[in-house]
């Protein structure tokens, strides 16, 4: 009898491994410490380790062991994976991969570099970005500039599948990192500045064949959503929901890139990411609510549907792509409720978001700068921010220039991911603190074209000589703990331990470390250059280390390489209107850091 | 002999008056722009608004470079009218193991096309240090 039982457990075992949606290794894979995994460390992407060997106390004495050039110069987002005694690292265009040897530490394993037009780099539009390969089952899976998505074999690098997710001719490109959720990979799309229409699509990790794919914008057959079963904040949002948002066929135009990260949870089998900025930046050429652009979306990871979608800035009038990470998190406090399962999102829009990831329910929407001004606070019954007139770019209209707006576009904080730490229940955000000035005018629309249709100017807040803060942030309460002043956007992403401290990047090539009680800062170390990568950190024969790509780029090497407008006027605090040039060059290094025994 | 010289002087005549217009030409075709106290004419302001639109991701806010894309302002300080027009026409890669430049080429773009000598007065107007960064008002008409 005993006997019987135990080998139908082994069955219902057996079945499970091989089932649709699981992906057992991966799922315990995310939760070892001692490897990294998943761009954003685990499915729930909290960039949080259980690594405790770096402390406070000893945070002070850490030293980079050995360092590693890719040999790109342009900006290098995203991070190390380190998966057994491997690390894999990537390059911005040409998406070079590198298996790095961690017992010969820095021996190229085997090395990929893709064959791609370099037209591609013509159409991106904010620097070559790549934010790094995902792993699953034995393959390194690879999102290229020119949307070819390729599977390579983990331990030798040969190709084993590949698929093309979009076309650049179009306008089309690839910065993101995947997400192996299952037997399946998830990629999104970028573009909005060139009047694409968003998607994310999953492809099976078998063989790359298309399982589903769900537009952002247009009909329901194509965004995948039941017009009955999917909810906007508990109602069902109906037939036609997007379409009914556009004026004629401005929805095929729609912008809603996918450019961000997805996150997971296996227990609901949802994924959850956001959608971009819609079609122009010149609103006037698009009346409407432009659903679902600028939406958190919670999806079925096996067939795609939309469970339930929140939008946070209809009728977008600023740039305010909501593509930034979603951090889940069990057991919040929110006022005198206990939530089972929450979502945390800090928005370009400037406003920190809490939801029940459940049912998409809308709990906390409170600024994360004080500096953001746009909107007053966001209705918690309609969910729809409160605009102010003044700084309303639609209200001034085409070829008026609107000012002062806060934040600027790049946002109160873009892609570059923050960390939660369960030990404090706290968020530590890398963020930026810049305002802008905008002008909408008429732009048409030419396939593969920018189709931008605003002029920006951007500069510090009135009254503030930084351009930066990296905070702690509770989002129970909506409230920011603490706020480090940076001279540039932290544009790193963060990571924090068990040792209780954060660690992050600064544009002058800094890793910072800092104690994430009150901010205080423990370790600084110069690295070649400007930091827009994201850190890590793993276990090598039982040694804690930490890892980050150094390389100055991104948006935020086009915004402030030359320093900010205002410079010339001499409106100058010191050092905030200093160009980023005048402190890095650019280059790809990656440094790994020990505390000495 | 002095019918032919006669007429050679009389030739000569309209093809000084026409290399002097030229001259004139030149100037405004090298110089495109009006500046009057920090304000532009409307041309000079279409070029800063189309370089928004289709240069201002690589090459920077107020053409002052980013960090791949060279500072056009200094740029307009050694390269011609002609020139420029060649480079935004026709792009230029400068793709090898090291570097991964690529100027597209709007040869095709017509809101580029279109407006170039607007771009290229509002360029060179920032590049010769009359004006300054940020958005410049208009002149009245
Ligand atoms: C996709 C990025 C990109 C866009 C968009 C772009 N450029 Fe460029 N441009 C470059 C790069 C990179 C170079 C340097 C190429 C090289 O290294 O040869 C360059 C070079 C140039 C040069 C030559 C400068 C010199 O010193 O030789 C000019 C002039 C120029 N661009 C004008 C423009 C104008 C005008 C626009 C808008 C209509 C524009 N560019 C749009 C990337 C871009």
């Amino acid at each position: 009898m005993e006997m019987l039982r135990r080998a139908a457990l082994a069955l219902v075992l057996a079945t499970a491994a091989g089932g649709a949606s699981a992906n057992p290794d991966l799922l315990r894979l995310q939760r070892d410490p001692n490897q990294w995994v998943m761009a954003n460390g685990n499915y729930s992407s909290w960039r949080y380790s259980e690594l405790n060997q770096i402390t406070r106390e000893n945070v002070a004495t850490l030293r980079p062991v050995w360092q590693f050039s890719t040999g790109v110069l342009r900006g290098h987002e995203g991070g190390p994976l380190v998966i057994g005694e491997v690390m894999y690292i990537h390059t911005p265009f040409p998406n070079k991969v590198f298996a790095l040897d961690l017992n010969n530490p820095g021996r190229v394993i085997w090395r990929y570099e893709p064959t791609q037009d370099p037209s591609v780099i013509g159409v991106m539009c904010c620097d070559t970005v790549n934010r790094g390969p995902a792993y699953g089952d034995g393959k390194i899976i690879l999102s290229q500039a020119d949307t070819t998505l390729v599977a390579l074999d983990a331990k030798t690098g040969k190709e084993l599948w590949k698929v093309k997710n979009g076309d650049p001719a179009k306008g089309e490109t690839s910065t993101m990192s995947p997400l192996v959720v299952g037997d399946k990979v998830l990629v999104g799309i970028s573009g909005g500045e060139y009047g694409i229409r968003g998607h994310v699509t999953a492809y099976s990790l078998a063989d790359g064949k298309l399982v589903w794919r769900a537009h952002s914008v247009g009909p329901d057959n194509e965004i995948l959503f039941d017009p009955q079963k999917t909810t906007h904040l508990g109602q069902p949002v109906g037939a036609n929901s997007s379409l009914k948002t556009w004026e004629g066929d401005q929805w095929k135009i729609g912008g809603g890139a996918t450019w961000g990260w997805l996150s997971y949870d296996p227990d609901l089998n949802l994924v959850y990411y956001g959608s971009g900025n819609p079609g122009t930046w010149n609103p006037s050429q698009r009346p409407g609510d432009n659903k679902w652009s600028m939406t958190i979306f919670a999806r079925d990871a096996s067939t795609g549907m939309a469970r339930w979608v929140y939008q946070m800035t209809p009728h977008d009038e600023w740039d305010y792509d909501g593509v930034n990470e979603m951090i889940l998190v069990d057991n919040l406090q929110v006022g005198n409720q206990r939530i089972a399962k929450a979502l945390v999102h800090f928005d370009r829009n400037g406003f920190g978001y809490t939801l029940n990831r459940e049912n998409g329910q809308l709990l906390v929407a409170q600024k994360f700068d004080p500096a953001v001004n746009w909107a007053t606070h966001v209705d918690m019954e309609t969910g729809r921010p409160q605009v102010v007139k003044e700084f309303s770019t639609r209200a001034g209209g085409e070829d008026k220039n609107t000012q002062n707006i806060c934040p600027a576009a790049l946002g109160t904080k873009d892609q570059q991911p923050a960390a939660y730490s369960p030990r404090t229940g706290m968020f530590y955000v890398p963020t930026n603190h810049v305002c802008m000035d905008y002008e909408p005018f008429r732009v048409s629309y030419t396939a593969g074209q920018p189709f931008i249709g605003a002029t920006l100017s951007m500069y510090p807040p009135k009254g503030s000589d930084n351009l930066g803060n990296f905070i702690a942030w509770d989002a129970g309460q909506g409230k920011i703990l603490w706020s480090k002043p940076e001279r540039f956007s932290v544009w790193s992403g963060a990571l924090a331990t068990a040792g209780d401290i954060a660690f992050y990047g600064t544009l002058e090539g800094h890793l910072k470390a800092v104690d994430v009680r009150d901010g205080k800062e423990l370790f600084s170390y110069r690295t070649p250059s400007g930091i827009i990568g994201n850190i890590n950190t793993f276990t090598h024969r039982g040694k804690q280390y930490v890892a980050v790509m150094s390389g100055v780029g991104g948006w935020a090497g086009i915004g402030m390489a030359a320093g900010l407008t205002g410079e010339s006027e001499g409106l100058g605090a010191v050092g905030a209107y200093k160009s980023l040039a005048d402190y890095t060059q650019l280059g790809g290094v990656l440094t790994v850091f020990a505390v000495p025994n | 002999m002095t019918k032919p010289l006669a007429f050679a002087c009389l030739a000569l005549l309209p093809a000084l008056a026409w290399s002097a217009a030229r001259a004139a030409q030149d100037a405004e075709y090298e110089r495109p722009y009006r500046v009057e106290n920090g304000k532009v004419d409307q041309a000079t302001f279409n070029g800063y608004r189309r370089y928004g639109n289709s240069c201002l991701q690589c090459h920077g806010p107020d053409g002052s470079g980013s960090s791949y894309a060279p500072n056009l302002t200094d740029s307009l300080k050694h390269m011609t009218h002609e020139q420029f027009n060649y480079v935004v026409i026709n792009g230029r890669q400068n793709v090898t193991a090291s570097q991964q430049n690529v100027m597209p080429s709007f040869g095709h773009v017509e809101d580029v096309v279109m407006y170039l000598d607007d771009i290229y007065a509002y360029l060179k107007a920032r590049s010769d240090g009359v004006l300054g960064r940020g958005r410049p008002e208009r002149l009245p008409r």
